[in-house]
């Protein structure tokens, strides 16, 4: 019999499993739940999308693309970052469309951190960023945000995290789990900070259309900022594109250079349908977000007034489609809130530690659901909280 | 505000409490503006949409072409207003084209629907001809697509 343990690589076999799998499979063994848990949008790709794709197959698009992606999207890609966002990228050599913004986050980390450098990952914030800096032989240094401020980096928690070691800092605003933005305002002093260094900025902007009642600004927009960021985004939140696995990672040429090459090897290109569903998606979709937008916002809304008046502390989220509420006053871990929220109401949430030990105390309700759906599980989650209070 | 309107256009049961928190406003004006509307006659009315192949209920829609010979000074409201008193009626609309009027009319079998229309339509002065298309499956009605169940397909990969 084959020794396995000699088989898989240390790096592999030391990525921690999800720590709330448990949890999620729980939820999979039980009927007639109302979750709250899904983190993609609840619309369907809009039609005329989906019908480029299709038409792309039917005229046998059916070959690899350059390895950056059709000149036609990263065309598209550059015009669509100056129109929304004032962001200057050339579609020749400083943008490379991926295999979702996943992809994006992978080769950026990939081809700046090397074997002992320490990158500044802001907690709670997505699941992917740490693992895949140990992969790369790095060293996540993450900094615990604060609930009372609003979730945000702030330039002081970032200034006695940077050691000479320090090679890259992720930012993840719009925020999962939180749905903290950082406003132009929350950047300048950050970019002070980082300007006189060699520190990276892998910015993740996958959210970046969803925040409300403000537009997203990047930090690559700051003075001195295009240097040294990565911009990596892509089409699943904007356009509810999540199941196409298609996005784009924006760079300088010099970093962009080195990053086609992992790419290339990786991936060779992104599916080419879904390049031209994107296409299709920057062209003609501005009006999909606008009205997918209204209506996130109408349930953030929804939700945020929802949860307060049941009694439950609840930070006003800017951005993505979650709302991270306080549960601490329940006596609970949030797991042990979640778990019982589920067998005993049905309705479930995320534990707020899925996201990083600072998660602990929240937990992550996601709002890409109808109001019908919503309404339902607040009337049971108000069933729970006055059981519990 | 159109996008009350839109709103509950979508899901008419939406509460005005629901509606003030969605749209940022004062629970008071959204009552006072869905007031209005009603009053105006913009909003008319609340129906739910039911899919009756689902139920035991016997039951046949059709669509009735007719052509019509327009009254002098009343053109076709006169003929309409008639046909639209009947009950059976569910819609009615003046059409451009090779008819004049267009009726939805529902009924239990198709052979009530037939002796309707033979019975209480045709013999009408002003019409010329009739034509009826029976419907055979609804697929979709007010931007609801029937017979499919709302099934949540997305991947509950955690996070």
């Amino acid at each position: 019999m084959i020794d396995y343990s000699r088989i898989i690589s240390p790096a592999a076999r030391d990525i921690r499993p999800s720590g709330i799998r448990r949890f999620f499979d729980l939820l999979e063994s039980m009927k007639d739940v109302i979750s709250l848990t899904v983190g993609q949008p609840d619309f369907e790709t809009p039609w005329h999308i989906r019908e480029a794709g299709i038409e792309s197959l039917e005229k046998g698009k059916t070959y690899y693309t350059s390895n950056r992606g059709t000149p036609e999207l990263r065309n598209e890609i550059s015009a669509y970052l100056a129109r929304r966002f004032g962001l200057s990228y050339s579609p020749d050599n400083e943008i490379i469309v991926t295999v979702g913004g996943s992809e994006a986050i992978d080769i950026s980390i990939r081809t700046i951190v090397s074997p002992g450098d320490e990158v500044i990952i802001p907690m709670p914030a997505f699941v992917c960023y740490e693992p895949l800096v140990e992969l790369a032989g790095g060293k996540p240094v993450l900094i615990s945000t604060r609930e009372e401020n609003s979730f945000k980096l702030t330039p002081e928690e970032l200034r006695s995290a940077i050691t000479p070691k320090t090679k890259l800092l992720i930012l993840p605003y719009p925020n999962n789990p939180t749905g903290a933005i950082m406003t132009e305002e929350d950047l300048e002093p950050i970019a002070d900070v980082l300007r006189d260094t060699d520190i990276a900025v892998l910015s993740d902007e996958i959210y970046s259309e969803l925040t409300f009642g403000r537009k997203h600004v990047s930090i690559a927009t700051l003075e001195g900022m295009r240097e040294r960021t990565v911009v990596a985004s892509g089409f699943s939140k904007a356009y509810a594109m999540t199941g196409w696995r298609i996005g784009y990672v924006c760079a300088p040429r010099e970093i962009s250079d080195n990053m086609i090459k992992v790419h290339q090897y990786a991936i060779m290109c992104a599916p080419t349908t879904c390049q031209y569903a994107a296409l299709e998606a920057m062209r003609n979709g501005d009006e999909d977000i606008e009205y997918m937008k209204n209506e996130y916002d109408r349930r953030r809304r929804y939700i945020v007034s929802g949860l307060r008046s049941i009694g439950l502390e609840c930070f006003e989220p800017e951005g993505a489609f979650y709302v991270f509420p306080n549960i601490s006053g329940f006596g609970m871990t949030s797991e042990q809130f979640a778990e019982k929220l589920l067998y005993e109401k049905g309705v479930a949430i995320v534990p707020g530690n899925a996201f990083g030990e600072c998660g602990e105390g929240n937990a992550r309700i996601s709002y890409a659901y109808s109001v019908n759906h919503i309404s339902k599980a607040l009337e049971r989650i108000e069933s729970f909280v006055k059981a519990y209070r | 505000m159109s996008e009350l309107l839109k709103l509950l256009e979508q899901d008419g049961r939406l509460t005005p409490e629901q509606l003030s928190v969605m749209l940022d406003k004062e629970v008071g004006d959204i009552r006072a503006m869905i007031d209005d509307y009603e009053k105006q006659g913009v909003i008319l009315g609340y129906q739910a949409l039911i899919d009756w192949d689902k139920t035991d209920r016997e039951y046949v829609s059709a669509l009735i072409e007719l052509r019509i010979t327009p009254q002098r000074d009343r053109g076709f409201d006169r003929v309409a207003e008639k046909i639209y008193n009947y009950p059976e009626v569910k819609s009615l609309y003046l059409m451009s084209g090779s008819f004049d009027l267009a009726v939805m009319i529902e009924g239990r079998t198709m052979k009530e629907v037939a002796l309707f229309v033979a019975q209480k339509i045709a013999p009408m002065d002003a019409i010329v001809s009739t034509s009826t298309h029976f419907v055979l499956c609804k697929y979709k009605d007010k931007g609801i697509i029937y017979g499919s169940r709302e099934v949540d397909e997305r991947g509950n990969s955690p996070i």
